[in-house]
């Protein structure tokens, strides 16, 4: 088995401009995500159904069903209706980087709301009790003592999340999109070469993980100090 | 002149009554110790006070200020006045039994957070308070560790200081060292002592029986959601007039 990677070399460009695609995918999608998941998270906290009931159904329809599902039904089935087509909206929803971000988002929104969900309900009830003592209102308790610790303790399970949204884009590249794995597509078929294709396009994955999860280790390390065990 | 009234409180758990009417009264200066065995209702009695609990009958009396409640659908008292309610509440620092510092806070941080968020203090005031106050307790040097990494003798100074910082009318302290290992309940405790020295007005849910009598200036033994007996603490520990507290006290002898 003889590999050619020369072709891949004279494609790097390609590939680099791949990653920014593969990176503001990411970033945009988790960035619109995590904004829409805080709401989620605190209405799945409420103990009114009225707030919790929608936010449980919205997080169990998001990650009951394929994200590949529901990039396809905003990318492809929604342009199925008129009245879509003939709407303000359709300049963005036929534009396959709005429909893959707005997908994306949608989808992160869904695990990260049960996320923080998980570690909200998981706050000590002394912690929350000395905030009702001391006489804080409802908003100051969420704003300074439950999100906060919240959001800290959720680094870990959040730095998961975002590997997988990471490797999630590459589904992008089934909208005609040139991400990582687009790119990689793209020269698989014109040159043929689809091992030395893709195992570049895995290289440049592995390359991005090890760097998310490097940037969440030094986060964890500086808020999650009061949760590490100290050396004396 | 009066800081604290609490008149003839009710407290239902379903059919169970915990209190059956309770009055206590909090003079300028007064350390009040509650005593009496587990399931008395003494916690409950000083949960009621600050609301954490919601009594079903009953008046609460904070500097002249009378606590507005109506009674729920469930039968018990809430707030008429959610302001008014975190207002008072603000006065009326509570020490607990395990600490509950917020445990993604620095010492500091937890010390100055009601004083900055809750009352408005400026934080560079907060600051210097709360370093007086840290330093009074004796952790100063621990005001940047987290709740985790100190001992619990340290963690319940710094929640004293904490509740010291608010600069309160009252100070409510719910068991204060029944949580903590023996060698570390005297360092507590003299803070305690400190404090009633000061003139600060204390109640106290304790069963440190030293405490109750060589600190407070008054005791209350309650007794299946009464009060049994009260007074000085002197004569009512030495010569308990009733047989409960007798029995209670032969079984608490240090």
């Amino acid at each position: 088995m003889i590999l050619d990677f020369s072709v891949i070399g004279e494609n790097l460009p390609q590939f680099l401009r791949g990653v920014g695609v593969t990176l503001q995918l990411l970033f945009v999608s988790l960035a619109v995500g995590f904004v829409w998941a805080v709401p989620l998270a605190l209405m799945r906290v409420s103990s009114s159904p009225w707030l919790n009931l929608p936010a449980w159904f919205y997080t169990y329809v998001i990650r009951g069903t394929p994200m590949l599902v529901q990039l396809f039904l905003l990318y492809y089935g929604l342009a199925q209706f008129e009245a879509v087509r003939a709407s303000l909206l359709w300049p963005w929803l036929s534009d396959a980087t709005f429909c893959a971000c707005l997908a994306f988002a949608i989808n992160t929104s869904g695990y990260t709301a049960e996320i923080i969900a998980g570690c909200l309900k998981t706050t000590p009830p002394g912690e929350i009790e000395a905030a009702r003592a001391a006489g804080m209102s409802r908003l100051q308790m969420y704003r300074r003592i439950l999100l906060p610790s919240a959001l800290r303790r959720a680094l870990p399970q959040y730095s998961n999340e975002v590997v997988m949204m990471l490797h999630a884009t590459s589904m992008a590249s089934l909208v005609t999109l040139a991400d990582i794995t687009g790119v990689a597509r793209t020269i698989s078929a014109q040159y043929f070469l689809p091992f030395e294709a893709y195992l570049t396009a895995g290289a440049f994955y592995l390359a991005l993980t090890f760097l998310l999860l490097w940037l969440f280790k030094v986060a964890e390390r500086r808020w999650l100090a009061h949760l590490r065990p100290q050396r004396r | 002149m009066v800081k604290l009234e609490v008149d003839d409180l009710y407290k239902r758990y379903g059919a169970h009554e915990v209190l059956k009417g309770v009055s206590l009264k909090a003079v300028a200066g007064d350390v009040i110790s509650v005593i009496g065995s587990s399931g008395s209702g003494k916690s409950t009695l000083l949960r009621c006070i600050n609301l954490l609990e919601q009594p079903n009958a009953g008046r609460i009396v904070l500097d002249g200020e009378e606590l507005r409640l109506v009674p729920a659908k469930d039968g018990t008292l809430r707030a008429a006045d959610r302001k008014q309610l975190q207002r008072l509440r603000s006065r009326l620092a509570m020490v607990f039994q395990h600490f509950n510092l917020w445990s993604h806070m620095t010492a500091l941080e937890n010390v100055i957070e009601v004083p900055v968020h809750v009352l408005g203090v400026p934080k560079k005031e907060a600051i210097e308070r709360a370093e007086h106050y840290l330093a009074k307790v004796g952790v100063a040097h621990r005001k940047n560790a987290y709740p985790a990494h100190m001992s619990g003798g340290e963690q319940q100074r710094v929640a004293i200081a904490r509740a010291l910082a608010v600069e309160p009318e009252v100070m409510l302290f719910d068991e204060p060292t029944s949580a903590l290992d023996p060698e570390l309940v005297g360092e507590v405790l003299k803070v305690m002592r400190d404090l009633a020295q000061e003139g600060r007005t204390m109640i106290v849910v304790t069963h440190e029986m030293g405490f109750a009598r060589e600190v407070s200036t008054h005791v209350m033994f309650l007794h299946q959601g009464l009060v049994e007996e009260e007074g000085n603490p002197r004569e009512v520990l030495a010569h308990p007039r009733s047989e409960r507290l007798q029995q209670f006290l032969s079984g608490n002898l240090k």
